[in-house]
């Protein structure tokens, strides 16, 4: 840590001091660093790294998303048409590696960088040097994971959850280089965790209480403690398998006295919080959007932000729960299927809240509204499934069935990917100073909605017939129900393609936006001009004398 | 220090924390399992007799499951699959190790108890298990298990399954404290 840190990058300070705030509203390129390429490699600045972080993440979104479609493809008939098994392992799992550590992940991470600052009245983040490192390393490990499918031996081949002993006995020889990759990951996301910490405990604007902030900022701190309590953890696991493999010792090999399942408990403390990091930002941007476009405050915030909190702790308390089968005495599984049945209650209120907020609310209903409302209904949904699979004995039959797929897709998919394009579609015209595509944004909508079902409803039916995860062949009866999820996948991939479009169109022009550009947004972002100049709340607003937003 | 300095101490300092947390859980899940019995990781020390006599009035059924792993060319058998024991009463079984190659070589058995909660009552007064073994090519070697099912046996506990699995072992051959060969030798493969 450099004790002397300036807040800013030192070439744009000197611009900044000459240029004053009485410049910032109407000049919005005094930047003064190096231009080109560079530029982007050397940046500390919170919109620009935010900008990179969600530019890398929708490229791996889409690369993740080629993967899928390569299982896809593979499942839509049975047999085995176009890849091998082998390959068709590899494609599950580096699918489910790149769409949790490259893309959702990294998503929030950049709205994160963008919004916290602009909600919470800060001038940038807290590190903003250590943030242009947070990012920079994610492409030189996700660099590094693509590359292992080129490698003699092929991709990692066990599944996202790296199963000791199928990835320390069994695993191809490129397994290293993947525990490479996810520590360099892993070493990106606790720095960002650290630095979104340190801004929103240190960089509020004068006035700002805690239970002042957005409920994006509160879901995100709270996510930055799980990330830097539970990374480690991971750390530590993947620190032994790599001691297993290249320094003979027997931390996971039943052999030499260790003990697989210890690997399994392992990763489960670790991947149970982290399926909450990938879903507490969602809940954040849903309670921004859903009052905006309901026109009314958000009913019971001080709920919401103690909801949230109790979802984080429960989420240490519950990681049997993936591992019903390994074998535990009753007590363990009733007090894991308790506590698991228990963050229903958390998340109930949630739901609650937002639907409330909804009541006599004067509605409409633009893209990113249409994305929450769906993300309400659909995560729901996700989360009914998670609580049948709570229940021991009818995990028993669940386990590793597509019905266990279609339960974390539906979390994952209209849950948490739905919530980071709502929050795009949201805050594109502070971004870019253009609303984005209506018409395009519906078709968008429509179509992800009508793929994201078609892809994962029919695997609850598949999963309870008893089809198992992670086979690119199977039997005859499940044929129907895999051809409609493959067409809905297809569909889902496809229609991500007008995303894109309406990105780059919503970059390149369209109807102006003015500083508060949606009627009901209320939080600190909308006081600044749209687009967000790259400097703001140079001087901190003052929120000592506004009214209480929230009580 | 700077308000943000003392956020990132701290921060940095919960990291290191849980990292060496995450190490630390390794003793302490295997004493946890050694304390409750959970996995089924029964004891890996001979254990006196107990005298405390034969429940006559029940049968438990003990299973016996070999599986052999890959990288050791043994085979792993049970002479009696399956029997029915009284609680308290001392058993001897009697596997059979064979070494399909032509070579020496090491390896050990790991064993585990099913339910899990069977394992803090499963004594075994002899194991092959307790040692590892070398075993000349071409061999078999007979090496028995004791054992018995203290009468405190949960009631509802009705069949007792044991899992070996052969693991190899790096060659000790150099080593001059040899483990002590107590167990009968059998005829050749």
């Amino acid at each position: 840590m450099a004790p002397k840190l300036p807040p800013q990058h030192p070439l744009e300070h000197s611009t900044a001091t000459t240029a004053g705030q009485a410049h910032e509203h109407d000049d919005h390129h005094h930047y003064g660093g190096p231009g080109g390429i560079k530029r982007w490699l050397l940046t500390t600045n919170h919109k620009e790294i935010g900008s990179l972080y969600l530019i890398f993440s929708l490229s791996m979104f889409f690369i993740g998303g080629i993967f899928a479609l390569v299982v896809r493809a593979e499942l839509f008939q049975p047999g085995l048409q176009l890849v091998q098994p082998e390959f068709f392992n590899q494609m599950t799992t580096m699918h489910g590696l790149i769409m949790v550590f490259g893309a959702v992940m990294p998503a929030f991470v950049g709205l994160a960088n963008w919004m916290i600052p602009l909600q919470v009245g800060a001038p940038d983040m807290a590190l903003p040097r250590l943030n242009n490192f947070s990012f920079w390393l994610l492409p030189v490990a996700f660099g590094l994971l693509l590359s292992t499918l080129f490698m003699p031996g092929g991709a990692p081949n066990f599944g996202w959850t790296f199963y000791a002993p199928l990835s320390t006995d069994y695993g191809p020889p490129s397994t290293t280089f993947f525990i490479f990759s996810l520590h360099i990951a892993g070493i990106s996301s606790i720095l960002g965790a650290i630095n979104i910490i340190a801004t929103i405990l240190n960089m509020r604007a004068p006035g700002m209480r805690m239970m002042d902030m957005p409920l994006f900022v509160w879901t995100w701190l709270i996510t930055a403690f799980l990330l830097i309590a539970v990374m480690p953890v991971l750390a530590g696991v993947i620190t032994m398998m790599l001691m297993d493999i290249n320094f003979g010792t027997s931390f996971f090999d039943a052999g030499g006295g260790g003990d697989p399942v210890l690997f399994q408990h392992l990763f489960w403390f670790f991947g149970h919080p982290e399926v909450y990091i990938m879903i507490l930002p969602a809940f954040g941007i849903v309670s921004a959007i859903v009052p905006t476009f309901a026109r009314k405050p958000l009913f019971g915030y001080a709920s919401m932000v103690y909801a949230t909190a109790s979802i984080a702790i429960l989420s240490f308390l519950v990681w049997v729960h993936h591992m019903f089968v390994v074998g535990l005495p009753l007590a363990a599984e009733l007090f894991f299927m308790y506590t698991t049945m228990l963050i229903a209650v958390p998340t109930g209120v949630k739901v609650f809240n937002w639907v409330t907020t909804l009541f006599r609310g004067s509605i409409t209903f633009e893209t990113p509204m249409l994305f929450s409302l769906a993300f309400i209904v659909m995560f729901t949904i996700g989360g009914f499934s998670g609580l049948m699979l709570a229940i021991v004995p009818a995990d028993f039959q669940y386990h590793d069935t597509y019905f266990v797929v279609a339960h974390f897709h539906y979390v994952l998919v209209p849950g948490a990917i739905f919530a980071i394009i709502a929050g795009v579609y949201y805050w594109l015209p502070k971004w870019t100073g253009h609303y984005p595509d209506e018409r395009l944004g519906r078709w968008h909508f429509w179509l992800s909605v009508i793929g994201v079902n078609l892809t994962f409803f029919p695997m609850h039916f598949s999963g309870l017939a008893g089809m198992p995860r992670r086979i690119p062949d199977y039997a005859l009866q499940f044929a129907d129900f895999n051809m409609v999820s493959s067409l809905g996948g297809f569909l889902f991939g496809a229609s991500q393609l007008l995303f894109v479009a309406v990105l780059i169109k919503c970059v390149r022009g369209g109807e102006k936006a003015p500083a508060k550009a949606w009627e009901g947004a209320e939080d600190l972002e909308w006081s600044v001009p749209s687009p967000a100049p790259l400097h703001t709340f140079e001087t901190p607003p003052d929120m000592t004398s506004q009214a209480p937003q929230r009580h | 220090m700077t308000p943000v300095q003392r956020t990132v101490t701290r921060t940095v300092a919960a990291l290191i924390g849980m990292y060496f947390f995450a190490f630390a859980l390794v003793p302490l899940y295997d004493v946890f399992c050694q304390v409750t019995g959970l996995n089924g990781k029964a004891a890996n020390q001979p254990r006196a007799m107990s005298n405390e006599g034969v429940d006559t009035s029940r049968y438990v059924t003990v299973q016996f499951i070999t599986r052999s792993s890959k990288g050791l060319p043994w085979e792993l058998d049970v002479m009696t699959r399956q029997l029915r024991v009284h609680p308290g009463q001392p058993t001897e079984v009697e596997f059979a190790f064979t070494n399909k190659s032509d070579s020496a070589s090491w390896g050990r058995t790991v064993p585990s108890v099913t339910p899990s909660e069977a394992s803090l009552h499963m004594r075994k007064l002899t194991c092959f298990c307790f040692q590892e073994q070398r075993i000349e090519g071409g061999q078999r070697v007979a090496m028995p298990l004791v054992f018995q099912l203290t009468r405190d046996l949960p009631s509802e506990i009705n069949t007792v399954t044991l899992v070996y699995t052969l693991y190899p072992v790096e060659n000790k051959d150099n080593v001059s404290q040899q483990v002590q060969r107590t167990w009968r030798e059998g005829g050749d493969a």
